[in-house]
């Protein structure tokens, strides 16, 4: 980023030092730095995975905007970009992973499925969306999306990065225990089982009428 | 193109074995039913005397109303020409069981495994029957017609409750658990006891210890996947390991499984032809093809001549393009990371804006309609495809070669090192570029020729050693063999209608079966429909090639390196959307 933008024009910087020093807050050198750095996680569950390489390549070239360097294990990512269906045999190891990357990191529900369980919802396999589980951040609408799309996605979650601030966010909270964004795996019975959720799928399967 | 067995055949078995083999007599049905007990016998019997050695596809059927099951067999020859179909049926009582053939077609081992998750239908004298697409301990049969979905509404499509006031409402809401969530009466979740692989693992146990020096080593298992950079997708593999040595190893799949047989059960006919987009997500096209030449065979309806030659178009760009990326994911998969994947998709842009042109859709094209293709191709686009045959991709194929082919890691990584050989592949069912490497000039445009194919001047690819550079240097033929169809394709393109039929939303599909196969760029692509003359189909089941590649998989893998796994499979150019379904 160019002095300019990142200097807060309230202040008044004498003429003969301006390209030297600049003023800002530690919020945005800080989101600055982060914003610009998003390493998402190698990981393509479906279709969508071919249109998020389609945007790391020549023509569309995320790397402009400073997320193009995919990490394939999850200690080093910042970002979850969910791209594809989410099965329920696939989604305790998605579990795993993000509560395997360190914070602060973000979740990108890229295309219909991962948003909703777009064409396949009604599937008994299908988890109708990651939102069931994981916090998401970004919704990318599309089937697949476009790489144009997944461009203005990531933008979005840069956008939202902007905004956040130090003194507010959990990760660097000491109050605020260290599992936070800890979401239990989910266990695989008859059918998929959210240890969140076992009261209320007792409660229900007990409520069942018939055999 | 009707893929009827020729008569003497049925008669041969008929009086081969009188009393156990009778002709399938249902209108719109061919080939003949065997007695279940005599399965084994008769298949040994096709597979040695009549000859047909490639088993392709292993289907269940549940017919409900008829209180049977089926499994219906489709064998062919490698040497070409039409197939044969043999089927047992057996009463819809628990539990279902049919002899297994593993021991006969091995290539039957994974969908014999898929028939019994999916239809409940046990395979006695199969090594290795657990589930294969849905977990350990899940709860019923899905593709039974008397299961039902978590998100269950009506039969069948359009639902009669949203249509035709337009009234929606949240699945979720409609379910007592508030989810896609199944599960039987007071059911406890904390006294659950998950599987946790425990029966994979015992499967894995067979390759005993050997000890060499009166040592005794353990052997290690390895598990890769299903998040790994290499494995194309969410496939898993659970490795045994000697040293390095692989010595045992079993494909673990179902992580994409998205319920493609089941919804297409449900919906119309034609409203399948976008969901096959999303099987094998390279080459939607091809999808299309096989899906739309399954069903004109069973309505008897002839093709557009226009349509005929776009769809060749489409679907030999395809080929070029997944054929392109295939090498450039093979490199990365060597570690040569990005930079050849960067040239295939520079290329494959360049083809997508095609399939856009024409369809609408880079990926997902729902171009094919039963009867021809939805839009016609306009001259411009028509004359960017002339460009792109004539005078881009050549080169560009040039250039691919000249990089790669002669480059001296890629030789020495790739040559030598044994994929697969020719008898292994026929046994397993391999086909595609795997089989075509290995020395066996099948491939379905020639042998089972379908579309006009046959009005084009080109060659089969073959090359003959089997090992990791002949599977390398075929794709670079098949580019160049497409690139011939292609050119002679663009320039004798007639003028005319695009589809025979009217556009309509739904069709009319006569009662009988059909089973469609086309040369997609992986291999077979075959569908398999039985209609009951009803808007829906009774029966939908993709036999997708990467699915029955992968039985082969342990095969190719036992006694290689580990650092040569990740390369193997690459080979076999896997898709998860097609392989899990």
């Amino acid at each position: 980023m160019e002095n300019e933008k990142l200097s807060l024009p309230q202040y008044d910087i004498p003429e003969d030092i301006q390209n030297a020093v600049a003023i800002t807050t530690l919020d945005r050198l800080y989101n600055w730095g982060r914003r610009s750095s998003v390493w998402p996680l190698m990981f393509g569950l479906a279709c969508c995975a071919i249109e998020m390489i389609a945007a790391q390549a020549g023509r569309y070239d995320m790397a402009r905007f400073g997320m193009e360097v995919m990490r394939p294990t999850p200690r080093q990512a910042d970002m979850m970009l969910v791209s594809g269906t989410v099965t329920k045999k696939m989604v305790p190891a998605i579990i795993r992973l993000y509560n395997q990357m360190p914070e602060p990191k973000y979740v990108v529900a890229m295309g219909a499925c991962a948003s909703g369980g777009g064409p396949f919802k009604e599937g008994y396999n299908v988890v109708a969306g990651i939102d069931k589980f994981l916090p998401v951040d970004v919704y990318i609408p599309g089937c697949p999306p476009t790489p144009q799309a997944l461009i203005a996605g990531m933008i979005k979650l840069q956008e939202k990065i902007d905004k956040q601030s130090i003194k507010k966010a959990p990760w660097y909270n000491k109050k605020v225990k260290e599992d936070v964004n800890f979401v239990p795996v989910p266990v695989l019975g008859p059918d998929l089982m959210d240890p969140r959720r076992y009261e209320e799928i007792k409660a229900a399967a007990a409520a069942k009428e018939g055999a | 193109m009707m893929t009827a067995p020729a008569s003497t055949t049925t008669i041969d078995l008929t009086q081969r074995f009188p009393g156990v083999v009778t002709p399938d007599a249902r209108p719109g049905y061919s080939g003949f039913i065997v007695e279940k007990d005599k399965l084994v016998e008769v298949a040994t019997a096709i597979r040695d005397e009549l000859g047909f050695d490639l088993l392709t596809a292993v289907t269940g059927v549940d017919y409900l109303p008829e209180n049977k099951m089926e499994v219906v067999y489709h064998a062919y020859k490698t040497t070409g020409g039409p197939g044969l179909v043999f089927r047992v049926q057996v009463p819809r009582v628990d539990p279902v069981e049919v002899p297994s053939l593993v021991h006969v077609y091995p290539s039957a081992d994974l969908q014999e495994r898929e028939a019994w998750d999916l239809l409940g239908i046990k395979f006695t004298g199969h090594p290795d029957l657990r589930r294969i697409l849905m977990w350990e301990g899940y709860e019923g049969h899905p593709l039974r017609k008397d299961w039902q979905e978590p998100f269950y509404e009506e039969e069948v499509k359009p639902f009669k409750s949203r249509w035709p006031d337009g009234k929606f409402f949240m699945a979720e809401d409609r379910n007592p658990f508030k989810d896609n969530l199944k599960f039987p009466q007071n059911f406890d979740p904390e006294k659950w006891i998950p599987e946790n692989d425990e029966m994979l693992y015992q499967s894995l146990k067979r390759y005993t210890v050997k000890s060499e020096d009166g040592m005794t080593t353990d052997r290690i298992v390895v598990n890769m996947g299903p998040q790994h950079p290499s494995t194309h997708g969410v496939f898993r593999a659970a490795l045994t390991l000697d040293g390095e040595t692989i010595v045992g190893l079993k494909p673990v799949v179902g992580y994409l499984h998205r319920n493609h047989d089941k919804i297409g059960e449900r919906n119309t006919f034609l409203q399948n032809m976008p969901f096959t987009d999303r099987l094998d997500y390279f080459n939607s096209m091809s999808n299309n093809f096989g899906y739309a030449i399954t069903v004109e065979k069973l309505m008897k309806i002839p093709v557009a001549e226009r349509a005929e030659y776009i769809r060749v178009i489409m679907a030999e760009l395809s080929r070029i393009q997944n054929h392109m990326v295939f090498v450039g994911m093979l490199l990365n998969d060597l570690g040569a990371m990005y930079t050849p994947a960067l040239y295939a998709f520079e290329e494959r842009e360049l083809i997508l804006d095609i399939f856009e042109a024409v369809s609408g859709s880079r990926m997902m094209c729902n171009y094919f309609r039963f009867g021809g293709v939805v839009r016609d191709v306009p001259d411009d686009v028509l004359q960017k495809i002339k460009d792109l045959v004539f005078d881009r991709l050549p080169g560009k194929t040039d250039e691919f070669e000249r990089l790669l082919s002669e480059n001296e890691v890629l030789v020495s990584r790739l040559k030598g090192v044994k994929v697969v050989d020719a008898e292994t592949a026929v046994k397993y069912g391999v086909t595609g570029p795997v089989l075509r490497a290995a020395g066996v000039p099948y491939d379905l445009r020639r042998a089972d020729p379908y579309s006009v194919y046959d009005r084009f001047d080109w060659d089969v690819a073959v090359r003959h050693n089997g090992d990791m550079y002949d599977n390398y240097l075929i794709r670079i033929d098949e580019i160049r063999q497409s690139l011939r169809i292609l050119q002679q394709a663009v320039k004798t393109i007639p003028q005319g209608p695009i589809n025979s039929q009217k556009p309509q939303y739904q069709v009319r599909v006569p009662a009988g079966e059909s089973y469609g196969r086309i040369e997609s760029p992986k291999g077979e692509l075959a569908f398999y429909v039985v209609s009951n003359g009803k808007p829906n189909p009774w029966r939908y089941h993709v036999r997708p090639a990467s699915f029955v590649n992968i039985t082969c998989l342990e095969q190719m893998c036992i006694g290689t390196k580990i650092a040569d796994f990740v390369a193997l499979l690459g080979m076999l150019d896997i898709v998860m959307g097609e392989l899990d379904r």
